[in-house]
């Protein structure tokens, strides 16, 4: 399978105290393991199950996901932001792989 | 009123085939969406409001719908939601995602994309840090379902 690209959309900057959104996706088929191949043999289950986010080890969002969960999955979501640092998302898959970005943020 | 032969068999035929099936695909997936609910709120019968799922009507594509949840909360340190459960009832399996929160979100909202099978009901049970539940559905039209293929 192709290396999963995971890409984060993150403010440069923002001010003290602003609620930023911040959207992930990250390149995935998620299968859901109720999918037949041509021969009639399902195809196993592989989708990431676990997606979470941190800032400078703070825990922000965490999301469990199901096979429901659309492929190539998307994630809108909230931060309050204090001060600068360093946004960490981490995406875990079924078969043990870890997809890792980081992203900057000034605040002024 | 008297029945031709023709007719007596048309209809016996399609009441027997509407009870032999009807029950089982729609009250399966409820009672898991149910237990689901239940194990989520420990028990409790959670309560309307508060928490808002934005769905489309009409799906066309069954596979990428857009779901989005927001939760009425000041996100402080000591009042926040904690976790937002989000269920498809006619899914082959109604769990789709649980989104965790915490009071660096700032705003309890999140959005994303979802597997529908067919037409059915998109449930948030929302969970407070003090216990309290709260829940919202939505019916989604599909016009083409989301699961094999």
């Amino acid at each position: 399978m192709a290396n999963p690209k995971p890409r984060v959309k993150v403010p440069k900057k923002a001010s003290k105290g602003e609620v930023i959104t911040i959207k992930t996706l990250i390149s995935h088929p998620m299968e859901s393991g109720q999918r037949k191949d041509k021969e009639g043999n399902l195809v196993p289950r592989q989708i990431i199950n676990t997606f979470k986010c941190e800032f400078d080890g703070q825990l922000v969002f965490e999301c469990d996901m199901d096979p429901a969960v659309s492929a190539n999955p998307y994630m809108e979501f909230n931060a309050k932001v204090e001060n600068s640092g360093t946004f960490k998302f981490t995406w875990v898959d079924d078969d043990g792989s870890v997809y890792e970005s980081e992203k900057k943020i000034t605040v002024e | 009123m008297t029945f031709t032969r023709r007719q007596v068999f048309g209809l016996t035929a399609g009441a027997a085939a509407f009870v032999a099936v009807a029950p089982r695909i729609s009250f399966a997936a409820t009672d898991d969406t149910e237990a689901a609910i239940k194990a989520f709120t420990g028990g409790a019968e959670p309560a309307t409001g508060t928490v808002t799922l934005d769905t489309p009507e009409i799906a066309e594509n069954g596979n990428t719908v857009p779901v989005g949840v927001s939760v009425e909360s000041p996100m402080t340190a000591d009042n926040y939601v904690e976790s937002v459960l989000i269920l498809a009832e006619g899914n082959p399996s109604p769990a789709v995602a649980t989104f965790h929160f915490t009071a660096m979100s700032g705003a309890a909202e999140a959005k994303t994309r979802i597997r529908l099978a067919k037409t059915q009901n998109v449930i948030a049970v929302a969970k407070m840090n003090d216990g309290s539940t709260f829940i919202d559905r939505k019916e989604v039209k599909v016009t083409i379902g989301g699961c094999g293929g």
